[in-house]
């Protein structure tokens, strides 16, 4: 029987919400691919990683580095409601002197593990942070969320050569695997296609996930734990835009903040989603 | 004297130094550890060597990733793949969060030699400078590599450090030598007019000091291995007190050693400054010495700048 993750959909809920008022009070923002990587996010900060808000420096912890960063509000939603910076941070999102820059920051945001919004060098990042721990014999676990359009970056490829010649099996990495970029469906841009054979091919486990359940998120990362010897690649199907109607699947929505009206209308339904459950 | 060798080899040997004094030195290189001299790390410390083959956006985004953990990376290649290729994973990943990366890239300039234009870096200096929070050495000899590299593993912060790959002559003495974060190194007094170079031109500006003397211009030369940030205070009392400057830099003239001497000079005390360096022009193959003397890096072409320079300021 499935388990019970009522309160990871609550918490995953008021992150959708944080997204939609986030981007509508900053007028600016990528909505979509927040929305695409909720339930990744919540399950990685609520269930799956070792942190403590308490301590952002504490040196065993495990690691989150968000490589595409773009999705930032999701990121911190999810920080906020974990207890990392109090959540009416969040309204300052992208404003002159907020420290919630537009892309993530780790100088000025407790929990950001590492500065990102050029694609792929967050990944490349995690690789770095995962040979750290096993050169210091922590057992800490490194993860990372990277786009699939971002796959169109070279630096994808070198890192991912790079944790497979390591073996760098304390490395998880999603792929938020929405189909969509800024300029239209993948693979009608650059196509990216097979990406689970990609990755085997380059010597990773590889699985794929239903990106919005969080039983399967979390199996897969049990999974992934049990790998020796190689990184896993969780490559997570999503919806872009996940939750919000108008929303959902639309490229458009990829970095565009919604009015008045469509705040309104997204938080109505996000809403009415609570209520159902 | 010291030996004559390339700043390549000093850092190749001061690194595994380094590297029994303090565990959390890691040294990353892109297929190159043998030309970069990161092989000696590798030979003595391999769990703390990392290949990254020929990738080096990769090997920038590791080696911030393992700063991020506290680890002191050091990231070797070629400067022109590590300030070219990689320029904006320096500048994003390293350069941006502050992260605790040392750049030590080799074969820097024209004495690269043979390989040619697509291997010869003369742009390293002015991508590096534009970058806030980069700090930028530039050692003229062996000894002062080695004093350089020390000092760039003890700050707190991402350090460029451009280092040749032919021999130098030496210009210090190990037991003589003394390094000052930020401060540039007055070698020889004078009056009339004020040599600042970097890297391989150090001696070559001494060389035409002596040269000069014989025609009657007393020159005072600086050796600037810290271009950024730069020893503003010792460029402009230089200029004060000479009221004329020549740079030399192995390296384009455009963004490098001459251009921030220049823009200190014209903020401050606008004198005369002429810059020795490769005019705005690809390299070639060649022996090293072949190519000093054709790109106009000889110690007669510093002398000419130096008699333009003294004209200029009499006018």
């Amino acid at each position: 029987m499935e388990k019970d993750h009522s309160k990871l959909e609550r918490i995953a809920l008021r992150i959708r919400r944080a997204i939609i008022e986030m981007t509508h009070a900053a007028k600016s923002g990528h909505p979509g691919g927040s929305l695409s990587s909720v339930e990744i996010l919540t399950a990685l900060y609520f269930a799956i990683m070792r942190i403590d808000p308490e301590r952002p420096d504490w040196e065993d912890r495990d690691r989150f580095v968000l490589s595409k960063g773009h999705a930032s509000p999701a990121l911190y939603a999810a920080l906020a409601l974990r207890g990392y910076f109090p959540e009416e941070a969040l309204l300052w999102f992208r404003r002159i002197d907020s420290m919630l820059q537009g892309h993530p920051d780790m100088k000025g945001t407790p929990g950001v593990e590492m500065s990102t919004g050029s694609l792929g060098l967050g990944f490349s990042a995690a690789c770095g942070m995962a040979l750290a721990a096993r050169l210091d014999k922590k057992d800490c676990r490194v993860y990372t969320l990277i786009g699939d359009g971002e796959a169109q970056e070279g630096i994808i490829w070198e890192a991912s050569m790079a944790a497979a010649h390591y073996r760098l099996d304390n490395l998880t990495a999603f792929l938020d695997h929405n189909g969509l970029q800024i300029d239209g469906p993948n693979e009608e841009v650059m196509s990216v296609e097979p990406l689970a054979a990609k990755w085997r091919a380059f010597g990773w486990e590889v699985l794929q996930v239903d990106g919005h359940s969080f039983g399967q998120i979390m199996d897969a990362v049990a999974k992934a734990k049990l790998a020796k010897g190689r990184p896993t690649m969780i490559i997570a199907k999503t919806t872009k835009g996940k939750g919000v109607s108008f929303m959902e699947n639309a490229a458009g929505w990829h970095g565009k903040a919604p009015g008045d009206q469509e705040k309104d209308a997204a938080l109505k339904e996000l809403e009415v989603v609570c209520c159902e459950r | 004297m010291s030996a004559d060798i390339a700043t390549r080899d000093a850092y190749g040997k001061v690194l595994v130094d380094l590297g029994r004094q303090n565990r959390d030195i890691v040294v990353l290189d892109a297929d190159l550890s043998t030309s970069t001299k990161t092989a000696l790390f590798a030979k003595e410390f391999p769990d703390r060597f990392f290949n990254m083959g020929i990738a080096e956006q990769n090997l920038m985004g590791t080696a911030a990733g393992l700063a991020a953990s506290g680890k002191i990376p050091f990231a070797s290649t070629f400067a022109i793949f590590a300030t070219g290729r990689a320029f904006e994973p320096i500048r994003n990943a390293i350069a941006y969060p502050r992260l605790n990366v040392k750049i030590a890239a080799t074969h820097a300039g024209l004495t690269v030699g043979e390989d040619g234009a697509s291997h010869q870096c003369l742009e390293d200096i002015a991508v590096m400078r534009v970058v806030p929070n980069m700090t930028i050495m530039c050692p003229a000899d062996g000894v002062e590599t080695e004093a350089v590299v020390r000092a760039a593993a003890a700050y707190k912060g991402p350090v460029y450090i451009r280092l040749g790959r032919a021999k130098v002559p030496a210009v210090y003495q190990k037991e003589s030598y003394s390094f000052e974060w930020g401060k540039g190194i007055t070698l020889r007094e004078g009056g009339d007019v004020t040599i600042i170079a970097t890297g391989i031109m150090v001696s070559m500006a001494l060389e035409a000091a002596e040269d000069l003397m014989a025609g009657g211009i007393s020159a005072r030369v600086i050796d600037i291995h810290t271009i950024k940030p730069i020893d503003r205070e010792l460029i402009i009392k230089a200029a004060l007190e000479t009221g004329a400057v020549v740079t030399a830099e192995e390296h384009s003239v455009i963004g490098g050693l001459g251009s921030a001497v220049a823009e200190v000079l014209g903020e401050t005390v606008p004198v005369p400054v002429i810059r020795v360096g490769v005019e705005d022009t690809f390299g070639e193959s060649g022996t090293a010495e072949e190519l000093l003397i054709k790109y106009g890096l000889t110690p007669g072409c510093i002398m000419q700048a130096v008699e333009r320079a003294v004209k200029i300021k009499r006018l």
